[in-house]
């Protein structure tokens, strides 16, 4: 009995380690390399084909990198307002559309300077974004209402602005293919480089917003809004600001998101970018530990928590699942970890423990 | 004086949304009538053609409407609905199920489902738009796994008997070119819809169940003070919605007859928007079916204006009613202010 009482330091700090929220993330990664390697044994393996980089993990990273950037998004507006914003898909492929567009679908059309068409995609995400936050922020909707709105507008709307020029009649709808080489590099390679470009973006995106968050009082505002917004606003936080803020930075995001995705694909599909991607930016949110209450709220987290998204989704397509039915498979983990983390099962939990204890208690 | 405090008491806040969304959907019919009448928009038919059309879109909204009064949301029927059409589809073609059997078990799948969620929701506590956006996920990603492909319904004839008969109706008859009489019809799919609409009008407003489900949408803990079983009232309607959910999709499957992947895509959203624009409020405690039905009839004059158009793309359907809904939560935004402010 004494022996069980007095834990060895080993125990100590396992539990400590259990307790921290980054916990949970690098667990799930683990887990999900390691059922990779399973499936692939080559998984690991990194080769330079063609003068770039080439295997399954920096597939993973590469394919992850919008993912990563909408849950980046994702998290801070999980964090000041407690609900998700589920448009970042439809406002992707409005972004995406908005720049092809603007590049040029056909050769007599527009053919505005590449740099132009991606900040025009940027200020159509921000736009996206802002009209987002006004309805949550200032009119007080509930944030998966609210964003429900550009859910099923944002693809009509993209449908309309891929409009392609056919006998006279320009007919919305198209998927429009892009005309300018250099705009594959944004979703490609740019020469001489072995590492993705989206790689690159994604780092650079990850590393200014952790700066801006931890270096301004910003991040310190928005933990506090999430966790209460009354008290924030009593201590003069604009609680109505800050919120509007986390979302115009997430549609911003996804515009960043969409403009990648139209690279990659070198034209604008209206119907399939960003297709599912709202279900993978929150279950990113939350694999990272993140609740999704809001208040607290670590970005690492966010960004572990879409790499395993991404190696999950690898792994399920080496097994011969079709992009169609992964969404069964990630609605089953979403509510696992949301069960898992609630209040309810915590209670449940903590009773059975006690139980338990009270039993043995008894024993002795 | 009396009657003007009488219009007054009852107008004011939630009436009023019911109030603006009839007139509304009036002026709009009338609108149309004027402006499309050589399109035939005034014909009794039109009319009919609408509520055709949308009986799986009433169903679910009723259903919808039930879920909002609890101070719930359910965004996966759109997926249900998409699942029960290829599970009926499936089961029909592939596997040659009888009719009835095949309706039996899509709408035990839809009680099944909505029992799960409604579980999550009330007993786990989980956000309802978390665990219902799973539940879209899910029953999207399942209707893919039974099949990818595009399954028409051709061999049952019983199932085809039932989408296609024309039940006439005795007035508005129209005389066409030839001098014979047609009388306008509806299918057997807006009996179902409107028998299920008034049976969940009653239910709502006559039982003690539709009273409790009122009661936890108003303020849960007064419910609770009250001897509510607070769980209980919550799970039923998300078990109801269910079950309305899959009865939309074996409506919807009558008009389509056939089962895709990408079937009724958006519904939730259709749904969602009719019952708004009917005057039930986010947040709970307020609706009501009639309201609901004004909503969906208000979609479908859109959806008719747009026909009559011709020119106008199809996605002007999605982002006109995007637009409406965006309206009709801003009023009721700017209303509930105004409420807090004269208190």
């Amino acid at each position: 009995m004494q022996k069980q009482l007095i834990s060895s330091p080993l125990v100590v700090s396992l539990k400590a380690a259990t307790k921290k929220q980054l916990f949970l993330p690098i667990f799930a990664l683990c887990l999900m390399l390691l059922i990779n390697v399973l499936i692939t044994p080559s998984f690991f393996k990194i080769s330079i084909q063609n003068g770039v980089l080439y295997g399954y993990t920096i597939d993973i990273i590469n394919r992850g990198s919008e993912l990563i950037i909408l849950a980046v998004g994702m998290t801070l507006v999980v964090a000041s307002s407690g609900g998700a914003d589920i448009s970042v898909g439809a406002v992707s492929a409005l972004a995406g559309a908005v720049c092809v567009r603007l590049l040029g679908a056909s050769y007599d059309s527009y053919a505005t300077p590449m740099l132009l068409a991606i900040l025009a995609a940027l200020v159509a995400g921000l736009a996206c974004g802002s009209f987002n936050g006004f309805l949550v922020a200032k009119l007080k909707i509930q944030p998966m209402v609210a964003t429900l709105i550009l859910f099923t507008a944002g693809r009509g709307i993209a449908q309309l602005i891929s409009a392609r020029e056919i006998n006279g009649n320009m007919v919305p709808g198209q998927i429009l293919y892009v005309r300018m080489e250099s705009f594959r590099r944004i979703g490609g390679f740019f020469p001489n480089v072995v590492i993705p470009t989206p790689v690159f973006i994604a780092v650079l995106f990850v590393l200014i917003t952790y700066f801006v968050l931890t270096k301004t009082a910003i991040g310190l505002y928005i933990k506090t809004v999430g966790i209460n917004r009354k008290a924030g606003r009593l201590v003069g936080i604009n609680s109505v600001l800050v919120m509007f803020f986390c979302y115009t930075f997430c549609g911003v995001s996804s515009g960043l998101a969409g403009v990648i995705a139209s690279s990659r694909i070198y034209s604008s599909d209206a119907n399939n970018i960003g297709l599912y991607m709202e279900l993978d930016a929150i279950l990113s949110v939350a694999l990272g530990g993140n609740s999704l209450g809001g208040g607290k709220f670590s970005l690492i987290g966010s960004v572990i928590g879409a790499l395993t998204i991404q190696a999950l989704s690898t792994s399920l397509y080496a097994v011969g699942v079709t992009a169609d039915q992964i969404p069964v498979y990630k609605a089953i983990v979403v509510i696992l970890i949301v069960a898992i983390q609630s209040e309810e099962f915590k209670r449940w939990w903590s009773l059975i423990r006690l139980h338990r204890q009270a039993k043995k208690a008894v024993a002795v | 004086m009396k009657a003007t405090t009488y219009f007054k008491n009852k107008m004011s806040g939630n009436n009023f949304l019911l109030f603006v969304t009839i007139s509304m959907f009036l002026l709009m019919y009338i609108g149309g009538i004027l402006v499309y009448s050589s399109q035939g928009f005034g014909t009794m038919q039109t009319f009919l053609n609408m509520l055709i059309d949308n009986a799986g879109l009433i169903i679910a909204a009723s259903g919808m409407t039930v879920v909002l009064i609890t101070g719930g949301i359910d965004i996966s029927i759109g997926s249900v609905v998409g699942l029960v059409c290829m599970m009926l589809a499936h089961s029909m073609e592939n596997l040659g199920m009888s009719a009835s059997l095949s309706i039996a078990l899509v709408l035990l799948f839809g009680i099944a489902f909505g029992t799960l969620q409604g579980w999550l929701v009330a007993y786990l506590k989980l956000q309802p738009f978390i665990v219902t956006l799973a539940g879209m996920f899910f029953c999207r990603g399942l209707t893919a796994v039974i099949s990818v492909e595009q399954i028409a319904i051709t061999s049952n004839t019983t199932f085809l008997a039932m989408a296609h008969k024309n039940i006439k109706i005795l007035f508005g008859a129209t005389v066409n070119k030839r001098g014979i009489k047609l009388y306008p019809f509806v299918h057997p799919s807006v009996i179902i819809a409107l028998v299920a609409l008034v049976c969940v009008w009653y239910v709502c407003r006559y039982t003690k169940f539709g009273r409790s489900l009122f009661a936890v949408g108003g303020n849960e803990q007064s419910a609770l003070l009250m001897g509510i079983n607070v769980r209980k009232t919550k799970m039923l309607a998300y078990v109801l919605n269910g079950f309305l959910a899959s009865l939309a999709g074996f409506v919807f499957c009558l008009n389509t007859t056939s089962g895709f992947v990408e079937q009724a895509r958006g519904f939730e959203m259709e749904a969602i928007a009719s019952a708004v624009i009917g005057g039930t409020l986010l947040s709970g405690g307020v609706g009501t079916v009639i309201g609901t039905f004004f909503g969906v009839l208000i979609k479908a004059t859109i959806e008719t204006y747009i026909r009559c158009n011709g020119t106008l793309s199809s996605w002007w359907n999605k982002i006109v009613l995007s637009a409406l809904l965006c309206f009709f939560i801003v009023l009721q935004s700017v209303f509930a202010t105004l409420k807090e402010k004269r208190k």
